[in-house]
């Protein structure tokens, strides 16, 4: 095996070529990412357990308005748009972050922020519109887990946009540091876990409707 | 930035998504537009048998959260993602568990609940 044979020379080897007992502590970066990838993944298994109780009761509507009554489909295709376009200039602010591009940063980071807002914007909207026709979470089994599970969503998504106006102040302020870039990998994972969430919703809740 | 600062925190491609770039994203997006679109289109149309339709947006939905795990949050079964690969995959197992234990539990409780009528019978 040709690892074996350059361990003596000085070409470096890639990290899972080096025995463990030899590889030093890992990167701080990696270290949180993969803390913080823990807890996106718990992070799920929340939403996971919203999913159940709203795949149980979906059907429990009282003798009040079913899905396919409520549901506008045309909204939440632009609530989709918005969130998934979103997820790509997050990325494109991530790219920008990593290359220490302020006004990139600035701008992919402020694209980020409207879309975001606007999902939010097209959620309340449609929420609001649901309790004044007399849907709201009181009214049965079906709607309480439906608020449930996409509520939560939206307060992920609403944390996620003061967590990134806090990330820009700090770009701001404190400069591209180590430290700085790690936090804002971290958002970005928290984003793009956001909107995997919302496949799960568009699909189940809104497409999936009966 | 101090080297130190540089060699500790970007020396290491082990993090999820730390390895972004534009090809990367832009295909991504493509991919999960063309996915999305393909998910409202067939939640409507006629031309597919509708008893199937929910087993279609389920494959759309599965292939839709690999492509955004695979081309936004970069995680991949590569040596150095050994890590976050088996979290992962012991993410979806308890979510699996929990989604789909629930919903088979509730099923059978359900099909074994006394009919309603019966039960106001037996409470007078």
């Amino acid at each position: 095996m040709s690892a074996l044979e350059a361990t003596g020379t000085s070409a470096p080897l890639p990290d899972y070529e080096i025995p463990f007992s030899r590889r030093g502590p890992a990167a701080t970066r990696d270290v949180v990412a993969f803390g913080f990838w823990l807890f996106l993944l718990s992070d799920i298994v929340i939403f996971a357990t919203l999913f159940a109780g709203y795949a149980v009761l979906s059907g429990q509507t009282a003798r009040g308005p079913t899905g396919v009554e409520l549901f506008d489909r045309g909204r939440v295709l632009l609530e989709t748009a918005c969130l998934l376009t979103s997820s790509f200039t997050c990325g494109l602010f991530a790219m920008s972050c990593v290359k220490r591009i302020r006004a990139a940063t600035y701008l992919w980071g402020a694209v980020t922020f409207l879309l975001g807002a606007s999902f939010i914007a097209l959620e309340l909207s449609e929420f609001a519109r649901l309790i004044a026709q007399g849907a709201g979470p009181t009214r049965s089994a079906f709607l309480s887990a439906f608020f449930s599970l996409v509520g939560t969503h939206g307060l992920h998504v609403t944390i996620g946009l003061c967590w990134l106006l806090v990330m820009l102040a700090q770009v701001a302020t404190l400069g591209f540091r180590p430290k700085i870039l790690r936090r804002l990998l971290c958002f970005s994972l928290f984003w793009h876990t956001l909107d995997i969430v919302w496949i799960g919703v568009f699909t189940i809740v809104y497409l999936g409707a009966h | 930035m101090s080297k130190q600062g540089e060699t500790t925190d970007e020396a290491g491609g082990a993090a999820p998504g730390a390895h972004g770039s534009l090809p990367k994203y832009l295909t991504g997006f493509g991919f999960a537009v063309l996915l999305t679109l393909t998910s409202f289109w067939a939640a409507g149309t006629h031309l597919v048998w509708a008893p199937g339709v929910p087993v279609l947006l389920a494959a759309l939905a599965i292939a839709q959260m690999g492509v955004h795990l695979v081309y936004f949050l970069n995680v991949s079964s590569a040596p150095d993602q050994t890590n976050n690969f088996l979290a992962l995959a012991f993410g979806i197992f308890v979510v699996g568990l929990v989604v789909f234990g629930s919903m088979i539990i509730m099923a059978n409780l359900n099909a074994n609940m006394m009919p309603m009528e019966q039960l106001i019978q037996m409470q007078r």
